[in-house]
């Protein structure tokens, strides 16, 4: 049995160090190297300051921006009560809720009735009344973009096809057009918005 | 049409490499030179020297399976202490403190297991240090281990009158230097390319276009992701596992993630069609596997891309189906086809909540674990507890004509059938037990998100996921409890090694028997009647174990909530 010590604890200090410390070191030196942008989050700057992430989504309330899908996250606050922290990165998770949970139905109901007063009526796209998986959804569906862009265009007070345009032009489609689901980057959609001069 | 077309795609990847990747596997069990052997062999030889193990060395199963769990006992132990120390280890930026016993010790058995479910929340519990030199580590070894395993229990079937299964330290250390690390580090480099981050800065603050400040946690994230799914691990860098952008920022890298963790899987049965020279033997395994697999993909994204009537009556569109806890950019074709082949295999990430799925969609998960990880199954355990089926299947297949039952020239009798039904049954017992004792609780009933018969599928999942090595949870469930951490360490522990030793007894007793040529009265072991009846014996195990309890919990909730009750 202890003959078997040696070559146990040899092993798990020669990959510890090999595949937890060496490699990761390296490999970190080369992504900081190579890949900066991704290897630090797909941080985006503006004069100086990081306002975001590419890849993570933020919480928008102004009629003047697109909205993001509802996030599930919650902290916790001074008193030590619940209270919900959407779009929150230093965490992620999701609701968790049943298919059969009545807060679950309560919440989409309430969205959607919010949703409609303020974009019109008609169906709602799904994932605009759904808490993402991650809480930190980047993307609304193109569905629901367009759903959204007459309102910001009144906001703004522009013409409704500018804000279309813009849309259509930050639009992914699926890869290969099959892989994944027609999407729009809500925070690089609305940092356009601002840069858009019509 | 598109959701089915992704589906097809990725398992036309998968099948693709198999074939190869079976064959390099068979060449690393055989000790042959590789295209790798000039880069890797200087540092394989250095091991065993550092380590003082004779790679001429040949161990009896006992031997074997001594080796294995010494390596495992010192390996949990290094973790644990790493987990109550990181506060004071290097890479901290963030000033996370020790994990409680509790915690750590839950955590320790869970990755040296394989099951890498996770009772603690990453962000804010466990460190850069600790994720790459405690974490990171065991997803490769555990990977490793049970690789070699799986190549033990293929030498019993190689030859007659063997007394040696191989030796442990060089199969552990061929499968991690030439297989897991290489394609693990050019997993990674994709991985990074596509937005992963890799990187030891503290947390980034950024000042929101809404004018509101926002933490966003980061970290080495690509280099851990591509193991964690490699080798069937699961254990997210975020909370939020691969459904966080971070860890998974596009519909081509969920792609990528859900190829890495199918494959070795699906490629060992075609290494053993070359171990036992027998191509066919191999493909029967795997078509089992793969048949299973692919019912179960078809199934959860039925139910998931159909969507949650009540909120389709109450106005929303039905255009994407169940959307809530999914991704945007997974949609509901992805995220289920990526969610059961987690489960499918023993890997346990997640690109969407399990939790929210719809009862059916999630009963599938649910299932494809209790049928005892074989759909593939993990990396090298799904393996051999298919071996452990094709037993059982030959077995019944005797009773039925009244032979003795064979299995590749080796005559199987009362002992390999009495280990195999005991390897089957123990789980079972820590399965339905611990979720029946856990609800008889107040810390368990505590631990429950979610009201009715879905209670009852969080907890039920919680201890199959934990058993049966997944990792992956109807995650709503409050996992970090004196309650849940102990007996669930306690289930990962058994569900791991008291269904390993039986084996590697299995692969000792068979090794040692004559390999007799095939007869007239032999049943054979390929073939669509083989494959039916293999597919016959896994699932009326299962279902026979489980279906009460699963009729309670998912079955009861898709009926009430076709009638429209809710809780």
């Amino acid at each position: 049995m202890f003959r078997e010590l040696r070559p146990a604890l040899t092993l798990v200090v020669l990959f510890t160090l090999l595949t937890g410390l060496v490699l990761p070191v390296l490999f970190t030196g080369f992504a900081q190297l190579a890949f900066p942008f991704q290897a630090n989050g797909s941080l985006i700057r503006q004069n100086g300051q990081i306002i975001g992430s590419v890849r993570i989504g933020q919480n928008f309330t102004a009629p003047v921006y697109f909205q993001s899908r509802p996030s599930a996250l919650t902290g916790t606050d001074a008193k030590g009560n619940s209270i919900a922290t959407p779009y929150d990165a230093s965490e992620s998770g999701a609701s968790n809720l049943a298919a059969t949970s009545k807060a679950l139905e309560d919440s989409v109901t309430a969205r959607i009735a919010a949703y409609r007063a303020q974009f019109g009526p008609g169906p709602v796209p799904i994932d605009a009344v759904t808490a993402s998986g991650s809480g930190l959804d980047p993307d609304i569906s193109l569905a629901d973009a367009l759903r959204q862009a007459p309102a910001v265009a009144a906001a703004r007070h522009w013409p409704v096809p500018v804000v279309i345009g813009l849309v259509h032009k930050l639009a992914q489609h699926p890869l290969l057009g099959f892989i994944g689901e027609a999407r729009v980057d809500v925070l690089v959609l609305n940092l356009a918005l601002d840069h858009e001069k019509p | 049409m598109t959701g089915w077309a992704q589906i097809a795609l990725l398992f036309a990847l998968v099948l693709g490499a198999a074939f190869p990747l079976g064959a390099y596997i068979a060449r690393l069990y055989n000790g042959e030179r590789v295209f790798l052997t000039p880069v890797m062999a200087p540092f394989e030889r250095g091991f065993y020297k550092l380590a003082g193990i004779d790679p001429n060395r040949q161990m009896r199963w006992q031997d074997y399976a001594v080796a294995l769990l010494m390596l495992s006992a010192v390996h949990a132990g290094l973790l644990y202490a790493i987990l109550r120390l990181q506060y004071y280890l290097p890479f901290n930026p963030q000033n996370i403190p020790g994990m409680a016993p509790n915690l750590a010790f839950n955590t320790a058995v869970s990755f040296l297991t394989n099951t890498n479910w996770q009772a603690y929340a990453p962000e804010s519990q466990i460190s850069n240090g600790a994720q790459m030199f405690g974490l990171t580590v065991h997803m490769f070894l555990s990977a490793a281990a049970g690789i070699a395993a799986a190549g033990a229990m293929m030498r019993a079937f190689s030859g007659g009158h063997l007394t040696s299964l191989g030796n442990f330290y060089v199969d552990l250390t061929r499968i991690a230097l030439y297989l897991l690390l290489p394609v693990s580090i050019i997993a990674a480099v994709l991985l990074l390319v596509a937005g992963v981050p890799q990187t030891f800065a503290p947390f980034a603050v950024a000042h929101t276009l809404s004018g509101e400040p926002q933490t966003i946690a980061r970290g080495p994230v690509a280099f851990m992701e591509a193991i964690k799914e490699f080798g069937t691990n699961g254990g997210g860098f975020f909370n939020a596992n691969s459904s966080h952008p971070f860890e998974n920022p596009s519909a081509a890298t969920l792609l990528l993630e859900n190829w890495l963790l199918l494959v070795i899987s699906f490629s060992l049965p075609i290494t053993f069609g070359h171990i036992v020279k027998d191509r066919k033997q191999g493909i029967a395994l795997f078509a089992a596997m793969a048949i299973l697999l692919v019912l179960g993909v078809a199934g959860t994204y039925a139910a998931e891309a159909h969507g949650n009537a009540l909120q389709i009556a109450a106005g929303a569109s039905p255009l994407h189906g169940n959307m809530e806890g999914k991704e945007m950019r997974f949609g509901s074709a992805l995220t289920s086809m990526f969610n059961v082949s987690a489960t499918g295999t023993s890997t346990g990430a997640i690109a969407g909540a399990t939790d929210s799925f719809m009862p059916l969609g999630g009963l599938v998960p649910l299932f494809l674990m209790q049928l005892g990880e074989v759909t593939p199954g993990g990396v090298g355990s799904g393996f051999y507890t298919m071996i452990v089926f094709a037993l059982l299947s030959v077995f019944v297949a005797g009773l039925m004509v009244g032979r003795t039952p064979e299995y590749q020239g080796k005559k199987i009798q009362a002992k390999e059938i009495k280990l195999a039904m005991l390897a089957v049954l123990i789980l079972t017992l820590f399965i339905l037990g611990g979720a029946a004792f856990s609800l008889m609780t107040k810390s368990g009933l505590g631990s429950l998100a979610n009201a009715g018969p879905h209670g009852l599928s969080e907890m039920l999942y919680a201890w199959t996921s934990a058993t049966e090595n997944n990792g992956s949870a109807m995650a709503g469930i409050s996992a970090n409890t004196n309650l849940l951490d102990y007996g669930l360490g306690a289930a990962m522990a058994f569900g791991r090694f008291a269904f390993l030793i039986p084996v590697l007894a299995i692969a000792g007793s068979l090794a040692a028997k004559p390999k007799l040529p095939p007869s007239a009265g032999t049943f054979p072991t390929t073939g669509p009647l083989f494959i039916g009846l293999l597919i016959g014996v896994i699932i009326i195990l299962g279902g026979l174990q489980f279906m009460p309890a699963d009729t309670l919990g998912p079955v009861a909730e898709h009926y009430l909530l076709a009638s429209g009750k809710l809780f």
